[in-house]
């Protein structure tokens, strides 16, 4: 690893020396936990930490609720009533579950958009970029196959559309949607393979987390100045870092007892607000609901799925220039899946030199408007398929590719970056005074 | 730069979340000022026994309460009945015994019988089931703050009836609104003294539509009380522990900081 020049770890007795000799796990530990980090990280990198704790929390809750839970579609709805009335604690589990999903994408959008402002993808840290995509994509999918156990209204019909999504797909689009649902329809087939996929998926993440922290581990964090540590020696680079623990451990500790604050707050006082009532509704496939509307988190996806209507000058042009194998619906689906694609290529797409959107003048308010551009998208989302949310729709759907498409590009050749700091030192003196010095 | 933007989508994000839920109901919902509404809010003991009365007489001709554990109406939290009474209530329902097959009297361990005899929905859950009031302008603030709203739209039904009536196809049904269609299938079942409580509290139609509401937002959510105090106490705790792990970490990075330890 040529990763920051620090201390290793020393077995100093003879049963650590064995140990070390034969395993070096405890050496391994060491490395993890007493990783040089910058020391000018502010409060936008406490996300990650907030998310291994979702992770964690996510894996635990659900494993006991799957010790009362039965996939059965004539079991489901009434096993998850038996969890919320008889099971010891049960409600706590399930409102903790449930409001622990919603914290965990809060999250991860405001550690994805970090990483999008100080331009944490750029090299050398592709790979977490990727990763972290990845990673996200199977948060999407856990989600998604979790909010149909309950087997409630939502559930039902949000799984039928969902998977009609694959149906979109031209020729083999049918064959793959009933091999996916196991049958024609959203069945006691689909419940049981979505339930064991959601119990796998959160163990593939966990590797992938750990891939993830690995990744940026060798390459060392960014910073807000995306100025890398200095690397000629371990005094230099002891200048602009300090050791994770116990700096940014209970830095770390401290933001995510704010933040269970607030989300233990919620699920006290307000745990079905961010869910919808109709999934306290029985699933039933003769039923329709008024307005089938997906999770919040899945919101602005979902706005872009419905934005390309078969009247868009786009979509008419990808029908005739394919011969008419690209049709609306198909057209949405790509659209969907492209606007996470596009982001997963910022990376190649983002032509500046300069990292951290911090030097970076107009960057700046390109980024500001793609995050209000999110918002916009996630409200569309909710609203009907009317005017005048399919125009906004449109027009949002349009910058968030605009965005990673030409505006990062382009930047990169016009913008005129401001002067950077030389070093991470030099920018948190700036901030805390010359009289700043390590502690040792 | 970043904070700001991020505070403004944080804030942003609450209201879509409300928002969501508010273009589903047409109808009007009236607001009510129910026990156990609010971060404190308790379920008056008293008005769910008298809700239990109006379910019990009225509502369960037609409606059923399937996940509900008849025992569970001498929980604390809940009606409170004892247990003496739970199990005098029970008799009254004739059960199938799920091992025997044969019919008996229930048992406070059974469940309220399910009732779609005359297609009305089950009530477990109504209260949870429905949006109810969104209000201020749709921002959905009256839910953050007080509850589902579904007790709201279960009162708003049941005081809501105009009076008009007509028939389209040998179906009856009522002007009702707080019915999203306008017409809803169910007769008034409402009418000035039709329970008589043991407590000499009035029965008029608003006070039996809020005691049943009242009643079927605790079948609905049994550990209402619970879950309140629970977060609470979390949330205490947890403001205990990050005032602890500020002042840990403001200490750890004076040194770095070069600030002075006090």
């Amino acid at each position: 690893m040529a990763g920051i020049p620090h201390d290793h770890y020393e077995p100093k007795t003879s049963g650590e020396r064995w140990l070390h000799k034969r395993l070096p796990i405890v050496g391994l530990l060491y490395d993890t936990i007493m990783i040089p980090t910058p020391k000018n990280l502010n409060w936008m990198w406490i996300w990650g930490i907030i998310l291994t704790f979702c992770l964690a929390l996510q894996i635990v809750t659900g494993i006991i609720l799957a010790m009362h839970y039965t996939p059965h579609v004539d079991k489901a709805f009434a096993s998850v009533e038996h969890i919320m009335r008889n099971v010891n604690g049960g409600y706590m589990l399930r409102y903790l579950h449930a409001n622990g999903a919603s914290l965990f994408f809060f999250a991860v959008y405001l550690h994805i958009f970090r990483g999008l402002y100080y331009g944490s993808y750029k090299a050398p840290r592709e790979i977490t970029w990727i990763v972290g995509m990845i990673i996200y994509l199977l948060m999407m999918g856990t989600a998604f196959m979790g909010y149909v156990l309950p087997w409630g209204q939502m559930s039902f019909w949000g799984a039928t559309v969902i998977t009609g999504l694959f149906g979109a797909i031209p020729g083999i689009g049918e064959p793959i949607q009933t091999w996916l649902l196991g049958g024609p329809a959203v069945d006691n087939a689909t419940l049981n393979r979505f339930f064991s996929l959601h119990y796998l998926l959160p163990f593939v993440i966990a590797a992938l987390v750990a891939v993830h922290i690995w990744a940026f581990h060798t390459t060392g964090n960014n910073n807000p100045t995306g100025v890398e540590v200095r690397r000629g020696s371990k005094e230099e680079a002891e200048r602009d870092t300090v050791p994770f623990w116990p700096y940014f451990v209970i830095k770390d500790l401290f933001a995510l007892a704010v933040i269970l604050t607030l989300f233990f707050a919620v699920v006290g006082f307000m745990p079905n607000y961010l869910g919808h009532p109709d999934n306290y509704i029985e699933a039933n496939p003769l039923a329709t609901p008024a307005h089938i509307v997906p999770e919040w988190y899945f919101l602005p996806f979902y706005a872009i799925l419905r934005a390309f209507t078969a009247d868009v000058w786009v979509v008419i042009a990808a029908n005739w220039l394919s011969f008419g194998i690209i049709d609306a619906k198909f057209f949405g689906v790509l659209a969907m899946f492209g606007a996470i694609a596009v982001m997963a290529l910022a990376p190649w797409l983002d032509t500046s030199s300069v990292r951290s959107g911090r030097y970076r003048p107009m960057f700046k308010w390109w980024f500001a408007l793609l995050v209000i551009d999110f918002v916009v998208l996630m409200w569309c989302g909710a609203m009907p398929a009317d005017e005048p949310y399919a125009t906004i729709s449109l027009i949002a759907s349009a910058y968030w590719f605009a965005y990673f498409l030409v505006i990062l590009p382009l930047l990169g050749v016009i913008e005129k970056p401001l002067a950077q700091p030389a070093t991470i030192e030099e920018d948190f003196n700036a901030h805390y005074g010359s009289k700043a010095h390590p502690a040792e | 730069m970043f904070r700001n933007i991020a505070l403004i989508a944080a804030s942003a994000l609450t209201l879509t979340a409300g928002g969501v839920f508010a273009a589903g109901g047409e109808g009007h919902i009236e607001d009510v000022a129910f026990a156990h509404e609010g971060p404190f809010g308790k379920f008056d003991q008293f008005q769910l026994q008298r809700g239990l009365q109006v379910y019990t007489e009225v509502c369960s001709g037609c409606h059923g309460l399937k996940f509900v554990p008849i025992r569970t109406l001498s929980d604390e939290g809940g009606p409170g009945l004892p247990e003496d009474q739970v199990r005098a209530y029970a008799t009254q329902f004739t059960v199938t015994d799920k091992e025997t097959g044969e019919d008996r009297e229930g048992l406070p361990t059974d469940n309220f019988p399910a009732n779609t005899g005359a297609g009305a929905p089950d009530l477990s859950l109504m209260a949870k089931s429905r949006a109810g009031f969104h209000g201020p302008y749709g921002t959905g603030i009256n839910q953050l703050f007080r509850g589902m709203g579904g007790p709201e739209y279960i009162y708003s039904i049941l005081t809501g009836y105009t009076g008009e009536e007509k028939e389209e196809f040998g179906s009856y049904f009522y002007e009702n609104t707080a019915f999203p269609s306008g017409w809803i299938a169910m007769a008034p079942p409402l009418s000035d003294d039709q329970v008589t409580y043991a407590d000499g509290h009035r029965a008029t139609v608003h006070h039996m539509a809020e005691d049943v509401a009242s009643f079927l937002m605790w079948a609905a959510e049994p550990k209402l009380m619970d879950r309140k105090s629970a977060g609470f106490v979390s949330v205490l705790f947890l403001v205990l522990l990050s005032t602890l792990l500020y002042l840990t970490n403001k200490r750890l990075w004076a040194g770095i900081k070069g600030k002075k330890t006090a």
